[in-house]
């Protein structure tokens, strides 16, 4: 059995103010948040409560107004977006609502693609491609484009392109929220089965039954933690 | 990377055909008029060089010139070159030889049909060799003429033709030339100029004798000893023409015509041509590559999402910036690849035209290894220039707000 240890993210009192015209939006004041190696934690809140702005800092794809995010005790709260996109190739895998893959490239390109971006060899990418397209079962469909694939089938191209650099961290917001709960259930038993290898799980989400298969549940209300419950 | 790179912007381009196709359009055609005309302009040069061939570059030509300005008012007299002057040519310090040269246009019969031709002279004696040294002249059947041909002749290529004079004339074939008749002893290499290929070379004495009016000269042919020293040998020549001729400097009745100053006179009037029709094609290349820039703007903003995803699994800046440059180039390189295609067909096309409505071949279109290279390297910066602003408007994109896009 996987053992807990180190703290892979940590997020101290971060702030994330907006400036909305004249107005000034504070999404996240003094967000706290601390995430150990092989945790699977689930975020949960209503709409407006500053998810999204978390998951960005947590994703390393924005940067805090105030306050520090440390991956792996570096701080990156003040990196500049080429070290930032870096550490998202090398670092976190995103799995997304909207599946966001490339509709012009095939599911092996649309998984091979970070690879190409961290300038690993083009055989290397291919067989690690196959690989993972095989572990999530499509490897039937490695040649498809995204719009000849079911939104189930999309979301396993997605989870099979995060893994593609072995990230520590795989980051989904609402994973499911675009699937039928039946498919849902079924990104979540693959979620479950990577957080068993020992990939650390970070997922936003606003459904309970979704949430509850995490170790552990973080309640998200105007931009702090205000709740924390164990799942499973 | 730089390869995967190339083949992520292709396959973006594929994506949008249609458009990608039109945007070219104006590259296509900027690219097109260049080769075009530049090939066209380069064969007609190389055509022209060619009838100036029979001149090596140590060779000048002195003519009598149109019209004598020393004489009164509307008596456009050519006053042409005397006999003697050759010799008094040759005497000068740095000419190796002068020969005179007679050209006569006649009337050519064979096979009972006729043609207009010229005929020309070999000089006989020493001269000869070093004649036909200084005109490159070979045959590709039968041998050039010796001392003792009277009435034998060799002749250029073309009358190997079957419709020049229905058939094809072979050597030993008898031809008239102005109603004297004359034996084919010899057919010159087809040299590509009809100076060579339509000629018929005979003896001088036979020349003279039989077809010359008056008693002037309608060349001579001189050749230098050093190529470094010809301009010295050019102003001695001319100094002596206007001795001999009585007429002042600045009011030459004659030229001395070397094939460089020929050239740099073709090369003048050609490149005129060629400046005037490559502004235009500049300004065609321009609006395409404003319309590549218009494209490019409109695939960022469309692919606002695809770069905030790209972002998201680790593209940097520069990734992203080549992606969209490089597709950019892609734009041009293609436009510049129909474009140069089209111009070599419209350049052999507007030449064969020519050939048949003018009837001569002088008229060939060449376009070159370098113009194609040029062309294509130029089309692909035209894109990447075109590129450089969106490519770099798409890389500075924040990633969480390109990831909301759309």
């Amino acid at each position: 059995m996987f053992k807990m240890k180190d703290t892979i993210i940590k997020l101290d009192n971060v702030w994330k103010t907006y400036q909305m015209g004249k107005v000034k939006v504070n999404a996240l004041r003094g967000l706290n948040l601390e995430i150990r190696k092989g945790e699977f934690v689930a975020i949960m809140g209503p709409s407006g409560s500053g998810k999204s702005t978390a998951v960005n800092m947590v994703g390393a794809l924005d940067i805090p107004s105030k306050g520090k995010i440390y991956l792996e005790k570096h701080d990156i709260s003040k990196l500049p977006e080429s070290d930032l996109a870096q550490i998202r190739g090398k670092k976190i895998g995103f799995i997304f609502q909207q599946f966001n893959l490339i509709n012009t490239l095939t599911a092996l390109e649309n998984v091979t693609l970070p690879m190409i971006f961290q300038g690993i060899e083009r055989d290397e990418r291919l067989e690690t491609g196959k690989n993972l397209l095989r572990m999530v079962g499509l490897q039937e469909r490695i040649d498809h484009k995204p719009t000849e694939l079911s939104g189930g089938e999309q979301q396993r191209v997605a989870i099979a392109r995060s893994l593609a650099n072995d990230p520590e961290v795989v980051l989904a917001d609402e994973p499911t929220g675009n699937l039928d709960s039946k498919t849902g259930q079924m990104v979540i038993k693959f979620l479950e089965d990577l957080n068993k290898k020992g990939k650390t799980i970070i997922m936003v989400t606003h459904d309970t039954n979704v949430a509850k298969h995490a170790n552990r549940i973080e309640f998200l209300k105007d931009g702090k933690i205000i709740k924390r419950m164990k799942g499973g | 990377m730089l390869v995967d790179n190339f083949i992520i912007a292709l396959k973006g381009l594929r994506h949008r055909k249609l458009r990608s196709w039109l945007t070219m359009i104006g590259i296509f055609i900027g690219i097109a008029a260049v080769v075009a005309l530049m090939g066209l302009g380069e064969g007609l040069r190389g055509a022209i060089i060619g009838q100036f061939g029979f001149l090596g570059p140590d060779v000048l030509a002195i003519r009598a010139s149109g019209i004598n300005f020393a004489g009164p008012p509307g008596q456009a007299v050519v006053k042409g070159l005397t006999e003697d002057l050759a010799e008094k040519i040759q005497r000068i310090t740095g000419v190796e030889v002068a020969i005179n040269r007679y050209i006569e246009t006649g009337t050519i019969e064979f096979n009972d049909q006729q043609d207009i031709g010229i005929a020309w002279n070999v000089p006989e004696g020493k001269n000869r060799k070093i004649f036909e040294d200084m005109l490159n002249l070979r045959t590709q059947k039968g041998r050039l003429l010796k001392d003792s041909d009277n009435f034998k002749v060799v002749v250029g290529n073309d009358f190997t033709k079957d419709d020049k004079f229905g058939k094809a004339v072979q050597i030993g074939n008898r031809i008239l030339f102005d109603d004297k008749e004359f034996e084919v002893i010899g057919i010159l290499e087809k040299r590509g100029s009809f100076i060579f290929d339509s000629v018929i070379v005979m003896n001088e004495d036979v020349l003279v004798d039989n077809f010359r009016d008056g008693d002037s000269v309608n060349a001579i042919a001189v050749r230098v000893k050093e190529l470094k020293i010809i301009d010295n040998v050019i102003r001695d020549i001319e100094k002596l023409l206007r001795k001999e001729r009585d007429v002042k400097e600045g009011e030459e009745d004659f030229t001395v015509q070397s094939p460089e100053n020929a050239l740099q006179t073709l090369d003048s009037t050609l490149f005129g041509v060629q400046i005037f029709i490559s502004i235009i094609a500049f300004i065609s290349i321009i609006v395409g590559g404003i319309g590549i820039t218009n494209t490019m703007y409109t695939a960022v903003l469309e692919r606002t999402k695809e770069i905030g995803i790209m972002k998201s699994i680790g593209a940097t800046n520069s990734t992203i910036f080549s992606l969209f440059f490089i597709e950019s180039g892609m734009l041009g390189m293609v436009g510049g690849i129909v474009g140069i295609t089209a111009g070599f067909i419209l350049s052999h096309g507007f030449a064969f035209m020519g050939r048949l409505a003018l009837g001569t071949e002088l008229i060939r279109a060449d376009v070159g290894i370098g113009l194609v290279l040029g062309a294509l390297l130029f089309s692909f910066l035209v894109g990447l220039i075109a590129g450089t602003v969106p490519a770099y408007q798409a890389s500075r994109k924040n990633p969480v707000d390109a990831l909301r896009y759309g």
